[in-house]
Formats: structure tokens, sequence, C-alpha cells
């Protein structure tokens, strides 16, 4: 019986030659990543047990994204407490507050590659599948554990295939697909699982838009949410090199490249039509209760918010500036923009997409997760309704407990602010397309982060 | 939907996953009850002692002030989705929480409870055969859960024997400080329950 994507990772970095869905090993970790809600206690862990160094200063990240810039004294003097650790420890890789999100900066600086085991102190860590990596969350003692050692537990999961097939259609994301399938499946089908992303259509999903998909794979219960390597990550890891983020691309990828083989045992195979997809609504208050845009349009709404982890890179703003270009947010409407990093914003500038943003009437954000999680920068009153391009819709997940929030597309979101309930963007085609002249194809952009830029 | 428990006992004795099962009270709650309602981002960054205090308050603002130490949390499916948030079985445990029983776990949150030493066991049907303040039986070494009143026994697949390992260690930093993952692994029972 051959081996799933997840199954040959965990045989690597066990030192095995395979394992089995069921087995438990203790793998060898290639990256760890914590941010300044819990770098700080995961270093005081540390220090309490004796630890003086990680166990690995080159694979190790710390972030500051959550309370960036510090939106309270206490935030600010948890900042302080995690830029001392991280002296103390000789972190190098270390992106103080305003860098960016944690699992942009990952992927945006080369420190992801294929075949890799990733953990992170964010339940969101399963972005990195994008890249044909094993990424997942732990918890702070379980980091504080991988510092010292390298190692964690881990029982190899079984592994469920979803199949993409046929095309998107015109102002879909495949935002919508993944919350689709969330609606289709439920927020635990792949509770304990690895997924495998697949299919004809999978080598049409561009490395942003697969980062969205693996990014909200734990919404429906994922360990692990992966792409194989294909040519679209070879395209991606060459274009970081030629911008000098990264060295020697092309040995390294096929060092770490890793397959599923074609006898692998899956405990499920699920199509995803692609044709019946349109734009996705999860409705208040659970990621899994989706509809079609149809089913929520009129909702009338306070705050529209673009960013995160899921949708705040570039194809993401572009997306959402070709559906505001010439139009004005409705009065009622506060538009909240936080691009994913400091480069996306810049780039974002370079291109003109930040100016038609803010001519639309959007604020735009310091990189950070802010109103995503709650923290500040964007929190909801009782009774009011926001839509956003994150990943979660929790009750109280972004302040009141009575506020309700509605989660969909970089495309969905634009056009709600602009009719100031939500709309469908099939039915707000961007001007620069009525015209007849695009001004961009924002799923194109290949753009990445160049080595030589400030920040 | 909460309600606390009917009757105030005797203080329960904790005895997490030492052998004896663990006795006390059900508070009972549905399914997703996710991350933010135990730990809501605001209080991300606030001490332990105020961040408990807020533990499931948008659920039952009582919850926090009123559940004695022993009592157990029976919930629905998906219990504990969303962050990777310690803070969660973290606020739970500080409260004095001596076990959650839920029909499903999400991920993060059964890892993270193994972590810190929470007690836990995923038992389909569990959220069904409990009322607010029925004693409860949680024996961790069979996966048996009793409903003392009713005298219902339901069976469940208990955590893999590695998994009770850490849990009776008292958490990873426990296992750190012994240096012990490695033999845990070796001692693997190859068991399919549900774990992480």
């Amino acid at each position: 019986m051959g081996m799933t994507l997840a199954e040959k990772i965990l045989a690597r970095a066990s030192g095995k030659d395979r394992v089995a869905a069921g087995e438990f090993v203790v793998a060898e970790v290639d990256l760890a990543m914590t941010h300044d809600i819990f770098a700080a206690q995961v270093f005081d862990h540390l220090v309490n047990a004796g630890v003086t160094q990680v166990f690995d200063r080159e694979h190790t990240v710390v972030v500051m994204d959550h309370l960036v810039p510090p939106s309270t004294e206490a935030a600010a003097e948890q900042h302080k407490r995690i830029r001392e650790h991280v002296a103390r420890f000789g972190i190098d890789n270390f992106y103080d507050a305003g860098s960016g999100i944690c699992h942009q900066l990952l992927p945006e600086r080369g420190h992801v590659w294929p075949g890799m085991l990733v953990v992170g102190t964010d339940s969101h860590t399963t972005t990195h599948g994008a890249l044909g990596a094993a990424g997942t969350g732990i918890g702070t003692s379980e980091m504080a554990y991988v510092l010292a050692t390298g190692t964690l537990w881990f029982r190899v999961p079984e592994t469920i295939r979803f199949d993409l097939e046929g095309s998107l259609g015109e102002q879909v994301a495949w935002k919508d697909v993944i919350l689709w399938i969330a609606g289709r499946f439920g927020s635990d089908v792949a509770q304990y699982r690895s997924i495998e992303f697949a299919g004809p259509a999978a080598s049409q999903v561009s490395v942003s838009s697969r980062l969205t998909i693996s990014n909200m794979a734990v919404e429906i219960g994922a360990k692990f949410g992966m792409f194989a390597p294909d040519e679209v990550t070879a395209e991606y890891l060459a274009g970081l090199e030629s911008s000098g983020v990264v060295e020697g691309w092309q040995q390294r990828f096929a060092e770490k490249r890793v397959e599923a083989d074609s006898d692998a045992s899956y405990l499920a195979l699920h199509e995803v039509p692609l044709e019946q997809i349109g734009p996705q609504v999860a409705l208040p208050s659970a990621v899994e209760r989706v509809v079609p845009v149809g089913d929520a349009v009129g909702t009338v709404i306070q705050q529209a918010f673009i960013g995160s982890c899921t949708n705040g890179r570039l194809e993401d703003l572009a997306a959402a500036a070709a559906v505001l270009e010439g139009r004005q947010v409705d009065p009622g409407v506060r538009l909240i923009v936080a691009p994913a990093s400091r480069w996306v914003f810049q780039e974002a500038l370079r291109q003109g997409i930040i100016e038609i943003l803010a001519d639309a009437g959007a604020s735009v954000l310091p990189s950070g997760c802010g109103p995503c999680f709650g923290g500040h920068g964007g929190l909801l009153a009782a009774g009011e309704r926001c839509i956003g391009t994150h990943n979660r819709n929790f009750v109280g997940r972004m302040g009141s407990a009575k506020a309700e929030i509605f989660l969909a597309s970089p495309q969905t979101v634009a056009a709600s602010a602009v009719a100031g309930h939500i709309a469908d963007p099939r039915e707000l085609l961007p001007r620069s397309v009525r015209s007849g002249a695009p001004r961009r194809r924002a799923r194109e952009d290949k753009s990445v982060y160049t080595a030589s830029q400030p920040g | 939907m909460s309600t606390q428990p009917a009757s105030q006992g005797e203080p329960v004795e904790i005895r997490a996953g030492k052998g004896g099962p663990i006795k006390g009270r059900a508070w009972c709650f549905g399914d997703g009850i996710s991350t933010d309602l135990l730990s809501p981002g605001q209080y991300a960054v606030d001490s332990l002692e105020v961040r408990k205090q807020h533990t499931l308050e948008s659920v039952d603002p009582r919850f926090a002030a009123e559940v004695k130490p022993g009592d157990v949390v029976v919930a629905g499916r998906d219990f504990g989705c969303g962050s990777s948030r310690e803070t969660a079985p973290e606020g739970l445990k500080a409260l004095g929480v001596a076990c959650v029983v839920a029909d499903s776990f999400a991920r993060l949150f059964l890892r993270n409870a193994v972590a810190i030493g929470l007690p836990v066991l995923p038992c389909p049907g569990a959220s069904s055969a409990f009322s607010p303040g029925d004693g409860i039986e949680v024996d961790l070494a069979t996966g048996e859960v009793r409903n003392v009143g009713l005298g219902v026994v339901l069976r469940s697949e208990p955590l893999p024997e590695s998994m009770r390992k850490i849990l009776s260690a008292g958490g990873m930093l426990a296992v750190l400080a012994s240096g012990r993952l490695g033999r845990l692994g070796a001692e693997d029972d190859g068991s399919r329950a549900g774990a992480s």
C-alpha cells in the first residue's frame, strides 16, 4: 500500500521508511513559528525549564502580528518581553510589528518549502500546505517542547481528498470554493484528518489562492490541508530566487518534493464541481452555515473587512479594487482593509490598488491580524453586522457577542461595501470590464517579495 | 445552552487519569463551542485570573462564577473549534473543571487539553445523555461515562495510551522536565481512537 502526502512527510520526519494512518510517531519538526499572542509564554516556559537555546535558530520564526501596533499598554509590555526573549535566544528570523501576518511572511520570505513539517502556535498554520508542507497548529506548551527538543508526537492522520473539477466562473473566487466545501461537508468532515486538494483544476489555482484554501482547511477540522508541489509551486519558488529571497530553489525543490503514491489509501474522495459554485456566504455564527450569496443578498451591514491570513494578499486586494474602482462605499459602512504584509501594502501602492481602495472610502490598517480575531482595529457593537474575507464568524469573534459576522470572498465583500448590504459581485461588474479595458487581471499576478526591499 | 448543576454536593475527588473514575456534576453545552467562547480574544493579553472569569460568558454568564472544582463539562459536537489558544482548556482547568466529555472535539483543543493536563474524553452521544446538574462518572482508562442518577452507561474509545500518559504526567511541560516523550512514543499502543 502506498502513502499519502501526510504519511510520506511524517515517515521522513520520524526517520521511518513508512508509516500508516493511526500510528503514533515522534517526528523532527522542520520549521517552528510563534507569534506575539503566545511567544512570551513559550519562551517563559523555556526559561523556567532551564532551556538556554532553541533546537534550530535558522528554522525558528517569531512574528509580531496580532497586536500591531500595540493596541494597549499591556500589549506593548508583552512585545517588549518578546523582544528581550528574541535577543536572549538569538532568534534571527524575527519579524517585528508591521512586517506582516505570520502566514503571509513564512511563504513570502522563503521559510516554507515543500515536504516540510511545520508547526506554529496558530491554528491557521495549515496555510503552508499550499506549498506542499505539512503545517499544523499547536499550543504554547507543545511549542516550548518543540523549541527545546526539535521533536513532537503526532498521530499519522487518515487523508481525505477533494478533487477540483472544471473551472471557476466570473467573479467567483477560490475562497468561495473552500466556503462551499465547508457548507457541503460540514465543519468536522476533516476532523483529525489530512486533506489533499487535487484533481485536474488544482493546476489552475495560484499559490495565493492555495494559501487561502489551505488556510481554511482547519475550519473543517483538518490537521493538514495540502496541495502536492507542482509546476505552480516551482514557479513561485523560482520567483523567490529571482528576487533574491532564496537560493538554490531547484535543488531544494527536487530534494523536498513529495507526491502521494498512486495506490495510497484515502478515507474518502470528494468531487468539487467548480461550475456549480457561485459566490458563497457563511452566515453567523458557524463557518459551515454557507449559502449561495443570493440567499443573503439585502442583509444590511455596518462593516466590511478585507484582510487576514486568509484573504489579505495582493491578489485579494486587486480583486476588491476591481470591484471598487470608480465606486463609493455606502455611507453606512466602514470598509477596513489590512494588507497581509508590508510588502503586500507596498506592492499594492505601486500598482495603484491602495489608491483605488482609499478613493472608494476604505481605511487601510497596518499589516496584522487585529479585527479578524477581535483584538482591535474594527470591533463590532451589539446588533452590528460585518462581512469579511477572514476565516471565522463565531459568536464574539469581533467584539460584541451580539454582533453578526458573515464570511465571503474579496469580490463579494467589496460589492457589499458599495451596496450597504450583502450583494452579489456578479451584479456589480468591474467598471474596467464594462468599459472593455481591463486595468489588471487579478488572478494572474505573480509578484513576489524582493529581498532588497525594507522590512 | 447551559444551566448550573442543581445540587451543591460534597467536594469531589479529582483523580485525573490515575486510576479510578472522575466523579462530578454535569454542566451541559451544545455543539460548536468555540475557543472564542471559551477564551475571548479581547482578553488574550490578560492574566489567567482575569481570563478565566470570561470563560464561556457569552453562552452562560454565570458559568465562571458558579462552576465548582470537580464539575464536568458535557458538550456536543466539535467542542473547542477554532484557535490554537491553549488558554481555552487552561481557563476550564483554572476554574477547577475536572474533565470535558463531548460528542466530539476539535483537534487542537483535544491536543492542548492533553498538553496542559486537563482530562478530556470524546464520547459520541454524551450530550443527549445528561441534563445540567446530573451526577457523572468518567473513567478515562476504559472510556466509560456513567449518568449516576439514571444508571445509564455510555462506552467510548479511551484516549490512546500515549496521550493518557502525557495527561497523567501533568502535561507536556512536565514531560519536557522529565525528558520522556521518546519513551512515550516508543510505547505506542497502536490505538486508532480519536487522537490528534
